[in-house]
């Protein structure tokens, strides 16, 4: 499950570098975003925009990681792509996460906490 | 379509599909593992294109069948061995696609569909739901959902309607 991350302006952003989060790697995902969120930063941010297909262990998956990080820290979702924005509207999961279109440029990330 | 199961077939390579747009028939036999459910709808996908049916048909088809899937390698062989045999055919007067699987795995609780309803999504992050998505997002997408025990095997059917796009 190939995650990258890096910290900007203390976010943690976290890009999904896999075209799917499905039930073949959900497990895998949960504990590969354990490992890259172990640090202090308040604000998670999860780069999905080359994830092309999610499905529901995906949503679970990606759920768990916003429970196992609250009620502390937050997980807000960027670039979901057109089918993965589809499952979060059809499971009114849209409702639940901050949305961003694209990941926010630094100076956006320090703008808006 | 009535329920008639799926045809026992050999492994094969990739499915058989009609390609003049009007005709489609896929048959495949999956084993019961999630890398192989996740190459089976690649596969499908690609014939399903070939055979003429539209992004937004296709995408649909790929998330219900993954969750249809996905539940018979974890609840009908939970975890087990297995093979299910799946069947998408395309009827030509409503452009719907008509799909079966079959499994002989354990059967449905209750020897009913599920009903899929959401779990409640108010409250502390500590409450959300991790699961129980699937169901609604089958119900949500397909149509026509029918189950049948038959001796040791389990066979379910459902339909994807044209024009089943992303408009939801």
């Amino acid at each position: 499950m190939d995650l990258t991350a890096e910290t900007v302006a203390g976010v943690r952003i976290i890009r999904v570098n896999e075209t799917r989060i499905d039930a073949a790697v959900a497990i895998r995902f949960k504990e590969r975003m354990r490992e890259l969120t172990d640090g202090p930063e308040e604000r998670v941010l999860l780069d999905l925009g080359q994830v092309e297909f999610l499905d529901s262990s995906g949503l679970g998956a990606v759920v768990s990681v916003m429970k196992q990080l609250a009620p502390a820290r937050r997980l807000e979702l960027a670039a979901l792509t057109a089918p993965v924005a589809r499952v979060f509207r059809l499971t009114r999961m849209d409702s639940v996460f901050t949305l961003h279109p694209a990941v926010p440029d630094p100076a956006a990330l320090r703008a808006a906490p | 379509m009535t329920g008639r199961a799926p045809p026992p077939r050999g492994p094969g390579p990739a499915p058989r599909a009609g390609g003049n747009g009007r005709h489609l028939l896929l048959e495949l036999r999956i084993a019961a593992r999630p890398e192989a459910v996740r190459a089976a709808l690649a596969r499908i996908s690609g014939a399903l294109e070939t055979g003429g049916i539209g992004e937004g048909m296709r995408g649909t088809a790929e998330i219900v069948l993954a969750e249809v899937l996905n539940n018979i390698v974890e609840h009908a062989y939970a975890g087990g061995q297995g093979q299910i045999a799946l069947r998408i055919e395309l009827c030509p007067a409503s452009g719907a696609l008509l799909c079966a699987t079959r499994d002989e795995g354990r059967p449905m609780p209750g020897g009913r569909l599920p009903e899929g309803g959401l779990p409640p999504l108010e409250g502390p992050a500590a409450a959300l739901p991790e699961g129980g998505f699937g169901w609604h997002l089958i119900r949500a997408l397909a149509t026509g959902l029918w189950y049948r025990r038959e001796g040791e095997v389990n066979l379910f059917g459902f339909r994807i309607e044209a024009g089943s796009a992303g408009g939801d």
